[in-house]
């Protein structure tokens, strides 16, 4: 990279080449130079602005939110949103920021066993139907939310299961499914067979192989996959609003929906409520997303 | 290549719990989602802990209501479905494609670039609708009080259907870009130098490398992602639940949220599943046509 950068400018020492020719080069690379980072600036720019500006409206007061004047950074700045969000309703916002926890983390451990097993079983072994397997897998994942809502409604109608952690946990256990299976089995695959051969030989069991040889060294692939299971859960509504009635049971995202409604909208308390749930669950996105990354595309090409 | 054990009954014993899980939740649900879709199952039939379902098969009905219009809005639901889909996806390849190759560049700044350039995919969806709604809102709106500020008039963005059409998409563009540029940016990295270094000797302007090398070498990472985000974006919910609500006058609604809407808002539930089905089956097609045509690329 340091040759590459010494070469592109005319100040560094030129090799070899034609003085006059690099001149020319180097003109005009810098003018492009110049327009990639409008560009690249431009977009960046739009890509920070709209949480920038809920930020901003966070730590308003209503008399600035509702305002015709655009002012970037609030003249009064205030913590009265946050304090409002967090204590209304005697805290219920806590109550809702519990219900998502509990459920995101039941989701997590449920389709990590899920996932991890699976996985090893795809990774190592070869047996009937497993094409068909891997290939309805995959089908899954196609499926619209709005095709399963129906009958998993009327299924845990009938279970008694709404209004329950459980039934929520179970429908949310198989959203990542596929996605944390391919990423697990691209992952058990480079982890060399004949550990667990050695293992064999020195009498452990396959499942006792399977849980203190394969399960340790996979720990950076499976704390990603239980990142993503975490995020999904986290972040879902569609099933959330239709299983959960009753203020109490709501989660994060159907709770932030009372600061948002056709009759009254209390813009400043949505702003910081939103700015509450993204902070943590963009950390740690932002620091898990080239394992995503590879996961996704190793999911999509090698099947 | 790996080598393979050859146990089978332990392979069964590790998938059991997955292929029992994706049965009970996913591949009987489907089964049951199909069946409904012939019934009249309403809120009042469809049974509970105590009392058993009464809910009476009618054949075609469903479907045939869907596909007349006189009885339903399906062909407008589907032409919205069809343009919001599409624009999105047009967008988020294009731009994620230029992106990506200009953060293919060696220039300075690179990674705070792709990581700004990354927030939106990280803010969960419901976020993004609510923080557009709020830009977009018609009189405190950070997107009127411009326009108003630069001598324009302002626009009652959600109140009609193409503003409100505009608004969810560029709301949904936004949100989709990141996921594209990055795997295109994969795609990118992965395409060997050696191949540019011969074109430059061989005097091949830039625009003819991209057209020539890149494209090319870029489809088979292009292909999954660009199918991927078309699953994705007909699926779609939050969006447009969160920002129109389908509104105004369910104007803005595309097959997902529109089907929703009939189950939980309208308590038609068979006719809700209908929508499912046609929902997968656009779908189906959609994926298997756009294999066959890869293929016939690759033949080529």
């Amino acid at each position: 990279m340091s040759t590459l950068k010494t070469m592109s400018t005319t100040e560094g020492p030129t090799k070899l080449m034609p003085l006059k020719n690099k001149k020319i080069k180097s003109k005009k690379s810098r003018g492009l130079d110049i327009l990639v980072h409008m560009i690249l600036l431009v977009a960046a720019f739009a890509s920070v602005f709209p949480l920038l500006w809920v930020l901003s409206t966070s730590f308003k007061p209503a008399t600035e939110v509702f305002s015709n004047v655009i002012r970037f950074i609030p003249a009064h700045p205030t913590l009265d949103n946050y304090h409002y969000v967090l204590t209304f309703k005697n805290s219920i916002f806590l109550t809702w920021f519990k219900n998502s926890f509990i459920l995101a983390l039941l989701t997590t451990i449920i389709s990590a066993f899920l996932a991890a097993t699976a996985a090893y079983s795809f990774s190592r072994f070869k047996f009937k139907g497993k094409n068909t397997l891997l290939f309805s897998f995959l089908l899954a994942q196609m499926f619209p939310g709005a095709l399963l809502i129906v009958p998993l409604y009327s299924i845990m109608k009938v279970y008694g299961l709404l209004n329950s952690y459980t039934g929520l946990v179970l429908a949310y256990s198989t959203a990542s499914l596929p996605f944390c299976v391919m990423m697990l089995k691209g992952f058990f695959d480079t982890i060399p067979v004949e550990l667990e051969e050695a293992a064999r030989v020195d009498g452990l069991s396959p499942f006792g192989t399977f849980w203190k040889i394969v399960m340790p060294l996979s720990l950076p692939g499976l704390s990603v996959t239980c990142l993503f299971s975490f995020i999904t859960a986290w972040n879902e509504f569609m099933f959330a609003l239709t299983f959960m009635n009753g203020e109490d049971l709501y989660t994060l995202p159907v709770g932030l929906r009372i600061f948002v409604n056709q009759f009254q909208t209390d813009w400043h308390y949505m702003a910081a409520g939103a700015i509450l749930i993204t902070i943590p669950v963009m950390i740690v996105f932002l620091w898990a997303q080239k394992y995503l990354i590879s996961g996704l595309t190793a999911g999509g090409t090698k099947g | 290549m790996l080598k393979k054990i050859k146990q089978t009954w332990v392979a069964y014993v590790f998938l059991a719990p997955t292929v029992l899980a994706m049965t009970a939740i996913v591949f009987y649900p489907l089964i049951l989602g199909i069946t409904y879709s012939f019934t009249d199952l309403d809120q009042y039939n469809m049974g509970n802990k105590f009392i058993a379902p009464s809910w009476q098969w009618v054949g075609l009905q469903n479907y045939r209501d869907l596909f007349s219009s006189m009885t339903s809005e399906f062909w407008t639901v589907a032409l919205n479905t069809l343009i919001w889909t599409f624009t999105n996806v047009f967008f988020h390849f294009t731009i994620g494609l230029l992106l990506a190759v200009l953060l293919n560049r060696k220039i300075k700044g690179r990674a705070i670039y792709r990581m700004m350039m990354l927030i939106p995919w990280a803010v969960p969806s419901f976020v993004v609708a609510f923080s557009w709604r709020w830009m977009f809102n018609s009189e405190y709106g950070v997107i009127n009080l411009s326009l108003l500020a630069l001598g324009m008039n302002t626009v009652p963005w959600l109140a009609q259907k193409w503003t409100a059409m505009f608004a969810v998409i560029i709301t949904n563009i936004w949100a989709g870009i990141p996921f594209m540029m990055i795997t295109l940016l994969g795609g990118l990295q992965s395409i060997p130098k050696e191949l540019y270094e011969a074109a430059e000797v061989d005097g091949a302007p830039a625009w003819q490398q991209f057209f020539q090398i890149t494209l090319p070498l870029l489809k088979p990472v292009a292909f999954t992602a660009t199918l991927l985000g078309t699953i994705w974006t007909f699926n779609m919910f939050n969006i447009i639940y969160l920002i129109t609500q389908g509104g105004p006058y369910r104007q803005t609604e595309i097959l997902v949220t529109y089907a929703y809407q009939e189950a939980f808002t309208n308590w038609h539930l068979g006719i809700a599943s209908t929508y499912g089905v046609v929902i997968l089956s656009f779908l189906i097609a959609f994926t298997t046509f756009y294999f066959k045509i890869a293929k016939q690329d690759e033949a080529r």
